[in-house]
């Protein structure tokens, strides 16, 4: 529990030097806090003009079942793009873990690799691979396993996959810390007292990972349901997200006010899965 | 403490009745333990060198060596942790090699404990019983039965980090007990303890462990230790077992010239046989000193050898004779009950020597004394090592 305590911190009897925290703090003051106010005000003018004050961008917003699924299609996103990459980044914990130094130090090239790579880049690698006429199903069509090419471009299944693999890295880094940093006399006295492998993974090193894997899931699930640019190029028009709905709004419909509502909006569902995941976190801990 | 209480070498009369059923069962089942053969190496380093080592029912016999000797790796392939390279490992005549660690039924005690952090004291000592699919009643029971035995049990709902070392060991004792397995394994079990709870703890777990009568290993690089609670000690060097035995043979009587320096401390003094006499033979020292040594050993007249004196073996006195070499004292140290006196012969060699303090005594004569063996004293010889 190494990682929560380091992230719970702060040394005790310690008087903090706030001063150290000020350059960073103004500039978030002037370039994100007052913005914030800003865009919150704009939210409530009632019309694209900004003439008239009210609550109709809010009421639009939320009266509207369109942008309603908008919400639910984006927190679904996030929640299956964090199931996605527990579902690969565990195993792969498990063997990292077992892995040499020197294997280690591979693995974490290889896990590392994308981050070198501009997002578009990989988002557009993607779409090669998924398209039409792609690698998958070129391969499935040649193999005799489909004979119509399966449609994975603009739909969620493909957009999931291309996120799994591009938020990779934000789930198994600190995965990979906490499983690394776990006592292996933990595991072996498990053993040693009759449980299998099995039981062994789901009562002692997945609890005892867990902080790890919050620390990911909040990372996973806060980008994949930001990510703009994969969620308008995989997704196409065809799916809509918060963001592109954001950028819509602002950039061919020019209604201000309805796109800082969905900001709000975008932000409050993502703090909403990180509190949700926080408290899964606390709940694990005192159970 | 309660653990005063436990310090005679038999629990009171009340414990063992109320524990009659299970250390009566236990003991009609305590097991041998056999290793035959063991060969293991990492890469192309061999940790452990054929071993073979029959530990008795109801026996406890320590793996002392220092670190990197094999004991740890030795350990670990008993419980199953680690597939040997060769060999065999046996309880009660029967081959486990094939079986996994869950399925050896050996009980550990690991160094740091390892005590599930995110359970109770009462669910670490459960786990065991819950992964065999014990009912709830049957834990309960069990679990309650066990913090009695460890003296735990108003702990029953603490978690690990609220406990001291002492009482984590407890706790990992009864977890490791509550499954009534056949071969307990305890893992340098005392080195993280404080010093003043050491002695508490190997007093506790030589009850336990006669009380379940249980067949036992201990890897450990602590003589003290292995002396303390050990029926029997191997001694481990470079993935051999250099001498097998009980502490005393094992400090009086040592092998080889590695245990001798392993195990306490003595004196190696360089001298030549001079003649052999009725079992033993007669040494001349390079000191100039002539003693007479038993030994069972064969050597040759004119053959190198050195002689082994335990400090508290020698003493000092004014006079000279033949069979003692003048000494410069250089230092005296009161430890305790003992006076240690570090003193330099003639030809330059450092020795120490222990001799009973009396109260008030607080350093020895200065200057030159004559240094020889004292009456109870039994040298050791080994062939000088070829340079």
């Amino acid at each position: 529990m190494a990682g929560v305590a380091a992230v719970a911190g702060g040394v005790p009897g310690n008087k903090v030097d706030w001063r150290l925290a000020a350059p960073l703090g103004l500039t978030y003051l002037a370039f994100f806090a007052a913005p914030f106010v800003i865009l919150l005000g704009v939210s409530f003018y009632a019309d694209s003009e900004q003439t008239r004050l009210g609550l109709d961008s809010w009421t639009k917003f939320y009266g509207d079942a369109f942008y309603r699924k908008v919400i639910f299609d984006t927190l679904k996103l996030g929640v299956f793009a964090v199931l996605a990459t527990t579902l690969l980044a565990y195993p792969l914990a498990l063997v990292f873990r077992g892995a040499s130094p020197r294997a280690q130090r591979v693995l974490i090239f290889i896990i590392l690799m994308p981050l070198l790579t501009s997002v578009v880049i990989r988002t557009f690698a993607w779409i090669v691979i998924l398209a039409r006429e792609g690698v998958v199903n070129q391969t499935l069509i040649g193999l005799g396993l489909t004979s119509t090419p399966l449609n994975l471009l603009q739909t969620e299944l493909g957009l999931v996959i291309a996120l799994t693999q591009i938020e990779m890295p934000l789930m198994l880094l600190p995965l990979l810390t906490i499983m690394n940093g776990m006592d292996q006399n933990l595991i072996d006295a498990s053993r040693a007292l009759g449980a299998s492998k099995w039981r062994t993974f789901f009562k002692v090193t997945l609890p005892l990972t867990l902080p790890g894997w919050i620390a990911g899931a909040t990372l996973v699930f806060a980008s994949s349901t930001t990510a703009f640019i994969s969620q308008s190029v995989i997704g196409g028009a065809r799916l809509v997200y918060l963001p592109a709905l954001i950028y819509q709004q602002v950039t061919v419909v020019y209604n201000w006010p309805f796109a800082a509502v969905a900001s709000f909006t975008l932000l409050f569902t993502v703090l909403a899965g990180i509190m949700a995941l926080g408290w899964l976190g606390r709940f694990a801990r005192t159970s | 403490m309660a653990v005063a209480g436990s310090a005679f070498p038999t629990p009171p009369r009340i414990v063992c009745a109320q524990m009659s059923a299970t250390a009566a069962s236990a003991a009609m089942t305590a097991q041998p333990l056999t290793l035959d053969g063991i060969t293991h190496s990492y890469g192309g380093a061999l940790a452990v060198d054929n071993v073979t080592l029959e530990v008795k029912g109801g026996e406890l016999v320590a793996l002392l060596g220092p670190s990197g000797c094999g004991k740890t790796t030795l350990l670990r392939i008993v419980a199953g942790f680690i597939q040997q390279g060769n060999g065999k490992v046996l309880i009660d005549g029967r081959p486990i090699d094939t079986l996994p660690p869950n399925r050896r039924e050996i009980g550990i005690v690991f160094q740091n404990y390892a005590l599930f952090p995110h359970m109770t004291v009462a669910q670490n000592i459960a786990y065991g019983l819950a992964a065999r699919g014990e009912s709830s009643q049957v834990q309960a029971q069990r679990v309650e039965e066990m913090l009695a035995t460890v003296q735990m049990a108003s702990f029953a709902d603490r978690k690990p980090k609220q406990l001291s070392g002492g009482q984590q060991q407890r706790v990992a004792l009864a977890r490791a007990l509550a499954m009534r397995p056949r071969i307990l394994l305890l893992d340098e079990p005392f080195a993280a303890l404080d010093k003043n709870l050491r002695l508490d703890m190997q007093i506790e777990i030589k009850r336990l462990q006669r009380q379940f009568a249980l067949t036992a290993i201990m890897v450990t690089h602590d003589q003290d230790e292995a002396m303390a609670i050990a029926d029997r000690i191997a001694v481990m060097s470079q993935g051999k077992i250099e001498q097998l035995g009980t502490p005393v043979q094992i400090y009086d009587e040592p092998a080889t010239l590695f245990v001798n320096s392993f195990i306490g401390s003595s004196n190696l003094l360089a001298g030549r046989i001079e003649a052999p006499v009725e079992g033993g033979y007669r040494i001349a020292l390079g000191n100039g000193a002539a003693w007479t040594v038993p030994s069972a050993g064969r050597f040759a007249p004119g053959q190198p050898v050195l002689v082994s004196v335990r400090p508290e073996q020698m003493l000092l006195a004014d006079e000279a004779a033949n069979d003692r070499f003048p000494v410069e004292l250089k230092l005296s140290l009161p430890i305790g009950g003992e006076l240690i006196h570090d003193v330099t012969s003639a030809d330059g060699g450092s020795l120490k020597i222990a001799m009973s303090r009396r109260p008030g005594m607080a350093s020895g004569r200065s200057g030159t004394a004559f240094c020889g063996l004292s009456d109870h004293a039994r040298p050791v010889l080994f062939p000088a090592p070829q340079t």
